[in-house]
């Protein structure tokens, strides 16, 4: 029996997660993201090899994802808009069009879309823990609504089709045992990393293995560290973003952030932080509201309409998802019912006066935040704060350049006199993280993903030599097989038990021929007594093929009486 | 396995309690509270006050009882209980009687079902020699210990009102005080013939309830915690309450079900996970609610054959066709007419009183009341009176994992989980910790409507309202569940005059689902109570086995015989197989490490260690013929002396073999084994395969 993992992406590379791993004949996939960095056909997970007939729920059993892309990683990765456009075809448009904002090109997907329509048809199940859950509708909201806003394009597609969508996607909550059918069995772990992100572990039979996503082994302010049992795994598929760093305390960067704010709006300026809704923004306003309350500051802080806020509702609910520290200050102190938050009205943004603002979309991309940025980056005593990284082609990522001006389009230009302050924190797990997990788990093998190829290389030959566990670090479109463990089943006689829940020690003297042999062997002086437990058992096999475990003393009985019978 | 049931319960505020020893394992079932025997005890009001009033039967002609209330009949007996009968001291609490006959250091796990069955667990966990793991929900431990807060906090007025007591063994308790009770009210805390006497127990503090909460390991639905190796124990939705639940208790001797009170009807919380308790080899039934509804039971037999044709397999379709239409509406029928009552009573210039009991008809109550109210365009303040109010209502926000679907798709839509989030921020519900808040004199002498604790009518803000209304024939009180007529409840407020509403809401099963439920889950053997056999029979042919139980009774259950054992298939397939043609059975001799994990045993062979030290062993039912053995030892080309011995009964050797041409080694030939010593493993399989040959070569 074994365990294969064909990777569709991620495999040797950043972005674009995709495993799919046949366990004794069922085949789950996991995770399901695209990647942004390339614009043609190989941006997703080439999906003929499930099924080369496009017959996917035959192929698979379900599809599991770990968490919500976070945004504020290095790559950008869509998961969840793979799984809408397989369960329903016209939210493919989302995905597309989605892509034409990031990428600032390419509306000519049609081609894509085709192709899309053609390949998807899997109607079976996809799992996603609550968060992730009540989240993914929302984002994708936000970004059709920034994109008909920016582009004045004609809506595509509306709400009622992302509802109609997340309906067919199962929740899971934490720990809980899914069985997914007769023999797969799933269950999802506290992986960090963002709100609802999880690592799955999946059974069929006695195979076992889990596959990690993204995960974040150390708590941050709103988010615990990854939490898992100990298991017997046959294999461990991790993410390897930051397989050969080390972090330093994060501790430093968020002063340096806060002392750079409040350096800004004590000098009567305005911040301007472009974020996208979830994760980062909750952390920064945990971390700004704090230190407000600290610093006893009355400098408002706004959170722009519309996404961030209502995260925020949801934020609240699903309080049981964050850290101890938040969870255990509940009811009393709710960390998402931000005090030094006040509403958000348009005015805000002229009225003279320093201010902290919240602004969506993040990359300063469009929307609200590139409005905020015209109006204000002419001002040396306003503050730019980017939380995160910024793809090329953005104006977050022209503005990391320091340009004393932008030029947005052929008739616009900013005159850039503002400071910018870049914060790179990452919520990924670092190499100790990874090494950690692998050592706690001790899977038989792992696999690596999600990480970039020299990296990868460097880890393996590290969990290879520290712990003497096979590691493979496929490529996108290989298979890798692993074997994995059956078990026989026996009976064991009552008198077998019964000894065995006993200790049978036993003395065995040593006569001195055998003494002279062992000293020839082992240059150890063997003592003449010795303690020997007596572990012996015997398996026996009788016609029906079926085995029976029985003790040393009831062997002879058996056979004895056998040989009476004849 | 044994299984004891020590108490049946009462209702949904005291479930069952049991114990059941799985495989020499004691793990208790629910640790209740009998807050009904809470009756006969004096509110801190009326010892107050001692009304000398005696107008009692006047009172009783006035006393309006809704049309759903259950009318208690009047008890004829010698001594009238009025409310200068009831017992003027600190009230003991009524805990299982028959767990006390149980060494607690004994049980080795407890497991709660219900936010119910842990009131009684701080009595048990601060005994001396308590170490059992104790397993809940998240929730119902939750729910669980804010209830305990809110009795300690309630409590302590009465204590505060009798100082403390002189001696451990209070008066009333005395012989000849018990009997000054009126047997009605001796009944509700004694027993039938007094023997219950034992299970009371002064109240726990605070500190004892901040205790047991720490020792509970809280579970989700489904999640999978292993007691030792050698149990596995789940817990599955039952669809009554929040957090309530069913248990699988996984042992390597067979599966055990527990079906505690479980209900089809759950617009509120997670449907009843009944799929999940299919097919074990126990099913231990230990839902009373039906008994004590009155639910007409003759057209059952064509209902159940028409619903288990009817019953969903699949494992995604939950809800099912047992989810039935017309009780849903029942249900909601009743919260209806409570709200009409509630508005009328309104409209007539007077208040209305709601005690809390069951979470989710409250949650349901105070959603309905409050449409109501906006409906009918009246501002009319509602009040939350509850020493945990806050944290229960935030609480309750927070926990979309366990709520029905309808609920969850609020969270979805990025909607509150409940309405009350969004009164709350609209300052039309008010959350008062206590009763002697200024807010809420100030503006009561309008209409109002609150809601409060406790429902027994003994403790808490309840009796200080009813003490101050309760002749007030414009108000309304409306009881929800109890045990106890209404008029033993209200005993302590009497003359009433105010209007009350007794309504039931007995989440449950129902005798007519219960045969096809089990029909579904086809258990091996079935427990099932003695209580029901007049109602419910079970043919044969479904059933293979069914046992009645009844309370303080032990019984006892076979288990499956033998063990199983696992072992890893990769080393197995290579095991040296010895063939015994005669006896059609092959041989094989391994050592190895026996584990339990999950409930299932391990044989872990050790292949590293195996023949280290030059001993090999092997089987066969004759000795080894001497001279045979040395012919084929030199066929072999191995030149060997022998060294006889005398027969040594302590080490049992006949004979030595010594061989030294190509390798040393020794060869002990015992009266029933042959002991090989060598330097090395190859050497010893060598000398082996010789004597194999010899022992089958015949």
């Amino acid at each position: 029996m074994a365990i294969e993992t064909l990777v569709l992406g991620a495999g040797q590379e950043v972005g674009k997660s995709c495993v799919v791993v046949n366990i004794n004949g069922k085949r789950i996939m996991f995770d399901c993201g695209m990647h942004m960095g390339v614009s043609d056909h190989r941006r997703y997970p080439n999906f003929s090899l499930i099924s080369p007939t496009g017959d996917f729920d035959t192929a698979l059993s379900c599809i599991i994802i770990t968490h919500l892309y976070c945004i504020n990683t290095l790559f950008l990765r869509f998961h969840y808009f793979l799984i809408i456009k397989i369960s329903h075809s016209l939210i493919l448009y989302s995905y597309i069009f989605f892509f034409g904002i990031i990428c600032d090109s390419h509306l000519d997907h049609l081609g894509a879309l085709v192709y899309f329509t053609e390949v998807c048809g899997f109607h079976g199940p996809i799992y996603m823990t609550y968060p992730t859950k009540a989240l993914a509708p929302l984002m994708l909201e936000d970004y059709r609504k920034v994109l008909v806003e920016r582009r004045g394009e004609e809506e595509q597609f509306n709400s009622d089709h992302i509802a109609e969508c997340m309906k067919k996607v199962i929740a899971v909550d934490l720990r809980q045992t899914i069985q997914v059918d007769k023999d797969l069995q799933i269950r999802a772990y506290y992986a960090g990393h963002v709100l609802g992100a999880a690592m799955f572990h999946a059974k069929v039979g006695d195979s076992e293995m889990v596959y990690t996503g993204d995960y974040n082994m150390t708590p941050d302010r709103h988010l615990g560290a990854a939490q898992i049992d100990r298991l017997r795994l046959d294999l461990l598929i991790t993410e390897s973003t930051y397989g050969t760093t080390i972090r330093d305390s994060k501790y430093a960067r968020e002063r340096e952030f806060l002392d750079a704010v409040h350096k800004c709006v004590s000098a009567g300026g305005k911040v301007l932080i472009p974020t996208f809704g979830l994760g980062r923004a909750q952390e920064l306003c945990i971390l700004m509201d704090d230190y407000w309350e600290r610093m006893n500051l009355k400098v408002p802080i706004y959170f722009s309409a519309g996404l961030t806020k209502q995260a925020n509702v949801y934020y609240k609910m699903l309080i049981n998802w964050t850290s101890q520290k938040i969870k255990d200050s509940y009811p009393t102190n709710n960390a998402f019912d931000f005090k030094n938050v006040c509403k958000y009205e348009r005015s805000v943004l002229d009225t003279p006066g320093p201010c902290v603002l919240f602004a969506s979309p993040g990359m300063i991309s469009g929307g609200l935040s590139l409005e905020v940025f015209k109006r204000w980056a002419p001002f040396e005593n306003t503050l730019v704060a980017l939380p995160g990284y910024c793809l090329p082609g953005t104006v977050g990522h022209v503005l990391m350049s320091k340009p004393p001006k932008i030029e947005l389009d052929p008739n616009t230009k900013i005159d850039v006199r503002c400071q910018v302050h870049q914060l790179a924190f990452s919520p990924h797990t670092d190499s100790k993280g990874i090494m950690d997990l692998i050592k706690f788990l001790s899977p038989k093998h792992v696999i690596l993903v999600h990480g970039e190829k020299p990296k990868m290389v460097s880890l393996k030959e590290k969990i290879h030599s520290e712990m003497g566990i096979p590691c493979y670090h496929p490529a996108n479109n290989e298979t890798v097989s692993v074997p994995s463990t059956v078990y026989v089943k026996a009976q064991a006689s009552d008198a077998f038990m019964e000894r065995c829940l006993k200790p049978n020690f036993k003395l065995h003297k040593c006569s001195s021929q055998e003494l002279s042999i062992k000293t020839l062997t082992d240059k150890n002086i063997v003592p003449e007594l010795q303690v020997i437990n007596e572990k012996a058992v015997f398996i026996v096999e009788d016609k029906s093929k079926k085995l029976k475990v029985v003790h040393n003393d009831e062997v002879l009985v058996m056979l004895g009486e056998k040989k009476t019978e004849d | 396995m044994e299984f004891t049931c020590l108490s049946k319960g009462r209702g949904s505020h005291f479930p069952p309690c049991h114990i059941l020893n799985l495989g020499g394992i004691k793990i208790l079932l629910d640790c209740p509270l009998d807050l009904s025997a809470l009756t006969p005890f004096s509110p801190v009001t009326t010892a107050f006050y001692a009304l000398p009033s005696l107008e009692e039967d006047k009172v009783d002609a006035n006393n309006d009882v809704g049309s759903m209330a259950v009318p208690a009949k009047r008890q004829k007996i010698e001594n009238q209980p009025d409310n200068k009968t009831l017992i003027f001291a600190e009230p003991w609490y009524k805990t299982v009687m028959n767990l006390h006959l149980w060494n607690p250091s004994f049980i080795d796990v407890v497991l709660i079902s219900s936010p119910m069955g842990i009131l009684g667990l701080p009595f048990l966990t601060q005994m001396k020699g308590f170490s059992a793991k104790i397993y809940a929900t998240e929730v119902s431990a939750r729910l669980g210990e804010l209830v305990m807060r809110d009795l300690v906090s309630m409590h302590k007025e009465l204590k505060q009102f009798y100082g403390p007591t002189e001696t451990d063994f209070p008066v009333w308790l005395r012989q000849e005080e018990v009997e000054k009770i009126p047997s009605v009210l001796r009944e509700i805390i004694l027993g039938k013939d007094g023997t219950e006497l034992g299970g009371l127990r002064p109240l726990y503090s605070e500190a004892d309830v901040n205790d047991c909460v720490l020792k509970i390991q809280k579970l989700k639905y489904a999640e999978e915690v292993c007691y030792n190796g050698i149990l596995v124990i789940k817990a599955f939705s039952s669809g009554v309450e929040m957090g309530s639940c069913n248990w699988i208790l996984d042992s390597p001797k067979g599966d055990v079900g527990y079906l505690s009170n479980s209900s089809f009807i759950s617009s509120q919380v997670a449907a009843f996970d009944y799929q999940s308790l299919q097919g074990t080899d126990t099913l231990i039934y230990s839902d009373f609610s039906s008994l004590n509804s009155t639910e007409d039971v003759k057209d059952e037999e064509n209902e159940s054959v028409q619903l288990a044709d009817k019953l969903p397999m699949s494992s995604h379709g939950l809800v099912g066709l047992y989810h039935n239409a017309k009780e849903d509406s029942e249900e909601m029928e009743k919260l209806a007419f409570i709200c009409s009552c509630a508005i009328e009573s309104i409209k007539g210039g007077g208040s209305v009183f709601i005690p809390i009991n069951q979470f989710g008809i409250f949650l349901q109550l105070l959603e309905e009341v409050s449409k109501a109210i906006d409906a009918s365009a009246m501002k009319v303040p509602i009040y939350i009176i509850s020493s945990v109010a806050e944290d229960l209502l935030a609480y309750l926000n927070i926990v979309p994992e366990w709520l029905s679907r309808q609920r969850q798709e609020r969270l979805f839509d990025g909607e509150p989980l409940f309405d009350h989030v969004k009164l709350l921020d609209d300052k039309k519900i008010h959350v008062l910790p206590n009763i002697h808040s200024e807010k809420f004199w100030m503006h009561s002498r309008e209409p109002c409507i609150v809601f409060c604790s406790h429902w027994s009518l003994r403790l808490g803000p309840v009796v200080h309202l009813l003490q101050r209304w309760h002749k007030d024939p414009k108000s309304l009180l409306i009881l929800e569940g109890g045990v106890n007529p209404p008029q033993l409840a209200l005993l302590p407020f009497k003359p009433m005059a105010m209007k009350v509403l007794q309504c039931h809401f007995q989440p449950g099963i129902g005798l007519r689902r219960v045969r096809s439920l089990l029909e579904t889950l086809q258990p091996k053997t079935l427990l099932f109570p003695e209580e029901f056999r007049p109602h419910i029979s079970f043919p044969s042919e479904k059933f293979r086995s069914v046992l009645y139980y009844s309370e303080g009774k032990t019984s006892k259950v076979s288990c499956k015989d033998g063990f199983e054992l696992k072992i890893p298939a990769t080393p197995a397939s290579n095991f040296y197989w010895n063939a015994f043609k005669e006896q059609e059975i092959n041989l094989a001799r391994v050592n190895g490490e026996l584990i339990i994990e999950n409930a299932r045993y391990h044989l872990l062979l050790d292949n590293t260690e195996k023949n280290s030290n030059g001993r090999t062993n092997s089987v066969s039912f004759r000795k080894p013929e001497l001279e045979k053995l040395l012919a084929t030892f030199s066929n072999f080309g191995i030149n060997a002396s022998v060294e006889h011995q005398k027969m040594n009964s302590e080490s049992q050797i006949q004979c030595l073999i010594h061989t030294a041409d190509p390798y040393k080694a020794v060869i002990e030939i015992g009266t029933s084994s042959v002991v090989i010593t060598t330097a090395g493993e190859n050497v010893a399989s060598h000398l082996y395969k010789a004597l194999d040959s010899v022992l089958k070569g015949n």
